[in-house]
């Protein structure tokens, strides 16, 4: 590490093929892309139901929802740290300090983020297809999946953001996972941990590899849009 | 209800991920030990730990955090083992059953670290209750971890063995760790109270130097306490107590007085009848 420049370090740590950093990255994006895909698989389903059905309290869980999009991650984290602590009511499985705890806490914080964007765009979406979808006889609950493929490209962003949320992070993964090397230590806790050691060049050197991870991330997800909109053409 | 149909699936999926997650844990034999950042940021356990697990087969996973929140999360059971220095607080911890015994492990020192300029005057005084003071009376920026660690707690009791009550707008309570304090120490040209650990490792010392050292009240003894299991039936008490017993032992004592950053010792082992105070 005799370089003091962070572009050249990050280059010259993606280059070396540390296995260290290696297993972070994995880590990493292990970690954040599971958290998407459950939140994704729960969240799609519910913000679309909430944006067909009436019923009592409605506008209070929207409320809530949108509110929920900005919980601060140590607040999830602490949550969650309280939840699978053996002293907490999921204690006897002990997940604290593993990658599923921070699976878990990072789910909490993209869940309200995909299902608040999703109740919205499909929300949009009905008032204009409602009466097309409801004269070719389908209820609202097999509207679902007809409206969730038809938003799919708008989703995309929502779950782009949701993958955002996560992937950036520190708050929540450094206080369920404990930043343990090689085994919960994930780019943004490396980050913190290298700025408390005062190597500041090495901290933003893996800033630039996060950033560059994320945006290969957005990359693919653009790519495989506009392949399906060529498709649909 | 249609939209049910989804629920095995999405509960099969966390399962999924929980199983492979769990899989990670279950094929190593490992404990988790709750320790404080100024030793696993020196670089001493990456020393440490490949040794003993050479030895015997047992990973250590270093959760590390400030004494004070490492002592909480022993009261919960979440650690197997504890490396801490507040000694009054690890008495209390055995005594009130959290952890079988302490022992004593390796020591070293604090030291009071400031800009070169030395706006106090602190270099030269004869004790750090003297040094204290004249920060206090020239009113000199001081970083405070503010944050319940042992190095705080430490700092806490050198104000009140100096008889002041720091207060006021030089006395700046970060809340944060050693590494972020002295970090914003040296953006504000701050003194601040450090372990000699953390300071002989630590990247981005811009304008600071060491203004005080070698008081006997800087001493700072770390302890291992591994966890009762009487309290907390789950916890590893065998594969902690084989840590404990290392760490005090020979090999594990002469690891730590080889561990060396720069040709200086970052610790010094308890148990060799080293001299107690260093320098």
């Amino acid at each position: 590490m005799n370089s003091h420049d962070p572009f050249t370090l990050a280059l010259s740590l993606i280059l070396s093929g540390d296995p260290g950093l290696f297993g972070i990255i994995q880590l990493s994006l292990q970690v954040s892309l599971s958290a998407v895909l459950v939140a994704s698989l729960i969240g799609l389903p519910l913000g679309a139901a909430i944006a067909l059905f009436r019923f009592p309290g409605r506008g209070l869980v929207i409320t809530l929802l949108n509110a929920l999009m900005g919980l601060p991650p140590v607040v999830a984290g602490l949550l969650v740290y309280l939840s699978l602590s053996r002293a907490g009511p999921l204690g006897q499985f002990g997940l604290l300090f593993t990658p599923t705890a921070m699976v878990i806490a990072q789910t909490l914080l993209v869940l309200p983020i995909i299902a608040a964007l999703t109740r919205q765009a499909i929300e949009d979406l009905w008032e204009e297809y409602r009466e097309q979808l409801q004269s070719m006889g389908s209820g609202r609950v097999r509207a679902i999946p007809t409206l969730l493929w038809d938003a799919r490209i708008t989703l995309t962003t929502a779950v782009l953001a949701g993958f955002g949320r996560a992937s950036a992070e520190v708050g929540a993964v450094l206080i369920v996972g404990g930043n343990i090397e090689g085994v919960t230590r994930v780019m943004t806790t490396a980050i913190a941990l290298e700025t408390s050691k005062g190597d500041l060049p090495l901290a933003l050197a893996l800033g630039l590899v996060l950033l560059a991870l994320v945006a290969a991330v957005n990359a693919v997800a653009y790519l495989l849009g506009q392949a399906s909109r060529r498709h649909m053409q | 209800m249609r939209c049910f149909r989804r629920l095995p699936s999405i509960a099969a999926l966390i399962l999924l991920v929980a199983a492979t997650s769990a899989q990670v844990t279950a094929d190593t034999t490992f404990i988790t030990l709750a320790s404080t950042t100024s030793t696993d940021q020196s670089g001493l356990f990456r020393h440490l730990t490949p040794k003993f697990t050479e030895r015997t087969g047992i990973e250590v996973r270093v959760v590390a955090v400030g004494t004070g929140q490492a002592f909480a999360i022993g009261r919960r059971g979440d650690a197997d083992a504890l490396l801490v220095h507040h000694r009054a607080g690890e008495d209390e911890f055995v005594a009130a059953g959290y952890g079988t015994e302490r022992r004593d492990v390796m020591y070293n020192d604090f030291v009071l670290v400031g800009p070169r300029s030395d706006p106090a005057g602190v270099t030269g005084t004869q004790s750090i209750q003297d040094a204290l003071a004249r920060i206090a009376e020239s009113e000199s920026a001081f970083a405070s971890r503010g944050d319940d660690s042992g190095t705080h707690r430490k700092e806490l009791q050198l104000w009140a063995m100096a008889d002041i009550a720091p207060a006021g707008r030089w006395y700046r309570q970060l809340g944060s760790g050693m590494g972020p304090t002295l970090n914003t120490a040296a953006a504000m040209d701050a003194y601040v109270l450090t372990d000699r650990g953390t300071w002989l490792s630590f990247g981005n010392r811009q304008n600071l130097i060491i203004v005080f050292e070698g008081d006997e009240s800087l001493f700072n003894p770390y302890g291992s306490i591994p966890l009762n299991p009487e309290r907390f039936e789950w916890v590893k008490a065998d594969l902690a107590q084989q840590w404990h017993e290392w760490l005090v032992g020979e090999e594990g004592q002469a690891a730590i007085a080889e561990y060396h950053i720069d040709g200086e010792p970052l610790f010094f082992p308890m148990n060799t009848g080293a001299p107690s105070r260093v320098e």
